[in-house]
């Protein structure tokens, strides 16, 4: 089967019902999109399917094909991206484990929405779940992101 | 588990016909939640209906919308002529899981899935949606409101692939979808209602009341006689006539009763003159 990842095709021998986050961490080592609650709950395992966030745990192997799979190594080839910029200079993680799929949806969202404001902020990161509790930090940071997005930074 | 990937419709009810155990898949959003735990499911043969481009889409038809089957909750909302026309679909579409889901998650698998919590469905049955079913027989269009005749029992039969939904396109004056969930964010319905006031009078839809998302004919019937209702526990016989809510893990069978009426009541009063 053949797969789109970050802009490079990957073949990969795996049966067509594997949960695309399986193929990501076991089979080809991408160990950024992390598995949380395998249940479709969480959402540390955000991804984007044709630049929408889905759920890399719940979505089988045999829908991503033919598809462009954008994963945290991809969202920027430096790790240079608005958001991560932002979530960097206002220190957002705590313990870190569900911030690669926070980081997803919040590029997402500023993709469609680019200047959300907190009620667009709330329906679209409300798929992603912060054990730390980070998510005052979230929502600045993505206010922040929208900043150096419009200003002219990727 | 084996997975079938046909792409086009004839070759999918060709499959489904030779092998109607199989199980047609799109979002995948409640099957694959359950694959992990649910051993029995690895011994069966699903047909990824992801490569079918001709169910994508959606498209207006002589004032009518037609969702083809791969219709996802965000296709829906990014359509603003939806959002103005049929603006429930975009409440309950907003409701359903999160964004991750809600770019999966497909109208027809909610309705194919037949779970009587399906937010979904409820609001495509208050819009009085046809389902349009596919074999090699030929086409079947039925309407959703007869379509469910048990828990998870449907009139599709197992070689039918549900190929598009159609919602006529008739003019709403009232439009009401309530979600009750244990939050906001994320909840399966406790108690959900969807209300329209059409041309032909109160239709009234009710999901996790009873083993299927069901049309209440009898509040229909009392809010279109003018009868006055004096409160909402006047309204707690007539809801018992239409559904039969069950205690489980989510709720209780009283409270979904009397919230139903509450919702009822209260969203209803400023536009029915009846009410005291």
């Amino acid at each position: 089967m053949q797969l789109l990842i970050n802009g490079a095709l990957h073949d990969v021998d795996v049966s067509a019902e594997m949960p695309l986050l399986w193929v990501l961490r076991d089979v080809l080592g991408m160990t950024g999109t992390k598995f949380g609650c395998g249940m479709s709950l969480c959402g540390a395992c955000t991804v984007h399917l044709d630049g929408r966030p889905i759920r890399s745990c719940t979505t089988p192997v045999s829908a991503a094909t033919g598809k462009a799979i954008t994963t945290i190594e991809g969202l920027d080839a430096e790790g240079d991206h608005p958001v991560q910029r932002a979530w960097q200079e206002l220190n957002v993680p705590q313990c870190g484990y569900c911030q690669s799929g926070q980081l997803m949806s919040a590029a997402a969202l500023l993709e469609t929405t680019p200047h959300p404001t907190d009620a667009d902020i709330d329906a679209a990161m409300e798929g992603n779940i912060c054990r730390c509790g980070t998510y005052v930090r979230i929502r600045k940071a993505i206010k922040r992101a929208a900043d150096i997005k419009a200003g002219g930074g990727r | 588990m084996s997975v079938l990937r046909p792409t086009t419709i004839d070759e999918a009810v060709a499959v489904l016909s030779a092998q109607p155990e199989a199980i047609p898949i799109a979002g995948g959003t409640d099957l694959m939640v359950h694959w992990p735990h649910r051993l029995e499911l690895h011994e069966k043969t699903f047909v990824d209906l992801s490569r079918l481009t001709a169910l994508r889409g959606l498209r207006w038809q002589d004032g009518d919308l037609v969702m083809g089957a791969l219709t996802t909750y965000w296709d829906v909302l990014l359509d603003e002529q939806i959002g103005r026309r049929f603006p429930l679909l975009h409440r309950a579409a907003r409701q359903v899981g999160a964004v991750q889901i809600q770019t999966r998650g497909t109208w027809a698998g909610n309705v194919g899935n037949g779970s009587p919590a399906a937010d979904g469905v409820a609001v495509l049955m208050a819009y009085d949606a046809m389902v349009e079913l596919t074999s090699v027989r030929g086409v079947d269009v039925v309407p959703l409101r007869d379509f469910y005749t048990g828990y998870k029992i449907s009139h599709r039969t197992p070689d039918q692939l549900i190929t598009a939904i159609r919602l006529p396109g008739i003019p709403y004056r009232t439009q009401i979808f309530e979600k009750v969930g244990a939050r906001k964010a994320q909840a399966i319905s406790k108690i959900g209602v969807a209300m329209v006031e059409a041309p032909g009078g109160w239709v009234v839809v009710a999901n996790s009341m009873a083993p299927t998302i069901r049309r209440c004919r009898a509040v229909e019937a009392v809010l279109n006689s003018g009868h006055p209702i004096s409160s909402p526990e006047a309204l707690h016989d007539t809801i018992l006539q239409d559904v039969h809510p069950i205690d489980d893990l989510r709720s209780t069978g009283e409270y979904r009763v009397r919230v139903m009426a509450r919702l009822l009541y209260h969203d209803l009063r400023e536009h029915i003159a009846a009410f005291s």
